[in-house]
């Protein structure tokens, strides 16, 4: 079904005509960015479950789900860069670090055993950020030059060389084995790391921090998908899809791949820095490849260049350990203990789902868990219908 | 270069290695001219395309557009100053659809920086709904409402081919470089593009250069024509002019004899 837009202004305002939700009477419907009454009921409704959730869940269920909500605002950086602009990073693991440690540093105690600057969130958040942007812009010139595999090589020594600065600067990190405590979220005097933070309120720390993640993460998300569907995603996409091409018509290459890795960047430096307020304690090894190739399966497995697909990939990946803890009860071979007997234990398990999914979603369907709503939505579309 | 030629070529020399792919190529564009290229394969017209718009820099020569040179500039910042081209294989952005094709055409219209576009408030908001309906000016132009949401890359070939000039076009260009418009399209298709190149002359009067294989064609649209084989302009002038030329027929058909020569021409229409 293809809609329609008239050319000429809105006779009917920023909304279709009653009963005709497809027929649209302005560029700006065509263009908004909840263009379907379908997207706007179902964003509607997906956000009051989320508030709704801390009331609904389990404190244990919690913390894996604001650890996907934290980690969804890395996967969609990463999905700017390497969704939109094709620019394949293996280096978010370092980005993710440096956003840790910055925050860690700049937040952290003045008088305890590491350096700590002490400041409050509103000053460590943006100083995670922009650091990490900063780090971003380093590497970026890097794909300047080159591209594909080769760049995925480089990218993958910055993670390499971010790992050993994370060791050895162990007057900031806390070094290896023993690492940093992460700073506390406080804003406007709540500190909602500590439980009954909310005035008035008898939440826990992980209902609180549940909310924290949940309304972050609708800034970031909303920024990004801003950007994905201005000027700027579409040079993105226009460098991912022909860089000669789109030279020619006007996209400045240099420029914008420095401005994806900077992008980047700074939503991985912002996701280090809120990921390990719920973790609670930064260790310096935890930065390595395996975590960069989970952000990338968060990206493959939700859905390359889609925003909502990098949530639910981020929130379905974050959630594998648990959902191998749970398969573990099931199966007679698989055991829950590190140590004990049995074929596998859990983390084996774990990471023998991780490989099966990314390799079966990239045969059977390359869009990921957003291609896979696509095909649904599609079919009710067309429900009785085949077509 | 005189005032009413908006772009001029001088004694361009580009070679790979040893191979000479331009070999002192002059040629200069008036204004709301049509002026074809034509040459054997291998015979350095796309090259001419690629110096002009800044993707290969020559070892020699001049290359002026508006009065300024744009050797060595960056091909960017040539699209900006009003260079506009199509490609020989379709080059658009195939996972992107129609309308955001377009608009990656109008990409330097755009008039807010790239930290306004968080908010789509503002500038943005304005920039993007009135440079949205310039484009949709270019789809009722080229006729292809009905693919307006699609992804450019499910298409039949002879739409790619128009959106890919409704792309150059939607940057509103002072100079349009088009390189096999109708190659590889049946009749129909052929006739729709030359309408519209027609139309692109008589209605926006913009200059384009027309690289094409399709000899009615360019002898049918083109003011003025260049052949040229092996990186060597052979002639310049009117399409009967080129037609009827001797080195023309010689790069065409091989070495011929005076009396092929007077045979092929007088079967010529």
């Amino acid at each position: 079904m293809t809609t329609t837009p008239v050319p000429g202004s809105a006779p009917h305002g920023p909304r279709p005509p009653r009963g005709r939700p497809l027929l649209r009477t302005s560029y700006a419907q065509h263009m908004g960015l909840l263009n379907t009454p379908g997207k706007r009921w179902s964003t509607l409704v997906l956000v009051i479950v989320g508030f709704c959730a801390p009331l609904l869940f389990t404190d244990d269920l919690l913390q894996v789900l604001t650890l996907g909500l934290f980690a969804a605002i890395g996967a969609i950086g990463l999905n700017l860069v390497t969704g939109y602009a094709g620019q394949v990073s293996l280096g978010h693991a370092f980005f993710i670090g440096l956003g840790a440690y910055t925050a860690a540093v700049v937040g952290g105690d003045t008088d305890g055993r590491l350096l700590g600057l002490g400041m409050p969130m509103y000053i460590w958040l943006p100083a995670a950020g922009l650091v990490t942007a900063a780090a971003g812009l380093l590497i970026g010139p890097l794909a300047v030059r080159l591209r594909g595999l080769y760049l995925a090589i480089v990218t993958l020594g910055v993670v390499f060389l971010g790992l050993h600065i994370f060791r050895e600067a162990s007057n900031l990190t806390g070094g290896p084995g023993v690492g940093r405590r992460a700073p506390d979220v406080e804003l406007f005097g709540i500190n909602a790391s500590v439980s009954g933070g909310l005035p008035g309120l008898d939440w826990t720390r992980d209902q609180q921090l549940f909310v924290v993640a949940l309304i972050f993460l609708i800034i970031f998300a909303v920024a990004a998908r801003n950007i994905a569907r201005s000027g700027v995603g579409r040079a993105f996409a226009a460098i991912r899809d022909r860089d000669v091409a789109a030279a020619v018509i006007g996209v400045d290459l240099a420029g914008y791949k420095l401005l994806a890795f900077a992008l980047s960047s700074f939503y991985a430096g912002i996701c280090g820095a809120l990921y390990y307020t719920v973790v609670r304690v930064i260790e310096p090894t935890s930065f390595d490849l395996l975590l960069s190739v989970q952000f990338l399966a968060m990206v493959l497995i939700g859905g390359v260049s889609t925003i909502s697909g990098s949530i639910m990939g981020a929130l379905f990946i974050t959630a594998l350990g648990r959902m191998a803890i749970e398969i573990a009860h099931y199966v007679p071979f698989v055991s829950t203990s590190v140590t004990g007997g049995g074929l596998l234990n859990v983390f084996q398990l774990e990471g023998i789902l991780y490989g099966l999914l990314i390799i079966g979603f990239l045969i059977a369907e390359p869009r990921g868990l957003y291609g896979i709503w696509i095909r649904v939505r599609n079919y009710w579309k067309g429900w009785p219908f085949s077509y | 270069m005189t005032a009413q030629e908006i772009c001029a070529v001088e004694n361009v020399e580009l070679s790979f290695g040893r191979v000479k792919a331009l070999n002192g190529v002059s040629l200069s564009i008036r204004e709301a001219e049509l002026f074809a290229v034509i040459g054997p394969n291998g015979a350095g017209k796309t090259s001419i395309f690629n110096v002009l718009s800044g993707v290969y820099r020559p070892q020699k020569g001049s290359v002026t557009f508006g009065a300024e040179s744009i050797l060595g500039t960056k091909p960017h910042r040539i699209a900006r100053r009003g260079m506009a081209r199509t490609f020989q294989n379709i080059e658009l952005f195939e996972n992107l659809t129609v309308v955001d094709n377009l608009m990656l055409g109008r990409h330097h219209h755009l008039n807010y920086q790239w930290f306004e576009s968080i908010i789509w408030w503002g500038r943005t908001r304005s920039s993007e709904l009135a440079n949205r309906r310039r484009v949709e000016e270019i789809i009722d132009f080229l006729e292809i409402e009905g693919y307006r949401d699609l992804p450019v890359g499910m298409l039949p070939y002879g739409i790619q081919k128009r959106i890919e000039l409704g792309r150059a076009l939607a940057m509103e260009p002072k100079l349009l470089l088009l390189d096999e418009p109708v190659a590889g399209m049946n009749a129909e298709e052929t006739e729709d593009m030359a309408r519209f190149i027609l139309e692109i002359r008589s209605e926006l009067k913009i200059p384009m250069i027309l690289v094409e294989h399709d000899m009615g064609l360019v002898m049918d649209l083109a003011d003025r024509v260049m052949a040229m084989d092996f990186g060597t302009p052979l002639v310049t002038g009117t399409p009967e002019e080129v037609q009827n030329h001797p080195d023309v027929i010689r790069a065409y058909l091989g070495p011929v004899s005076e009396k092929t020569i007077t045979d092929v021409t007088d079967e010529a229409p």
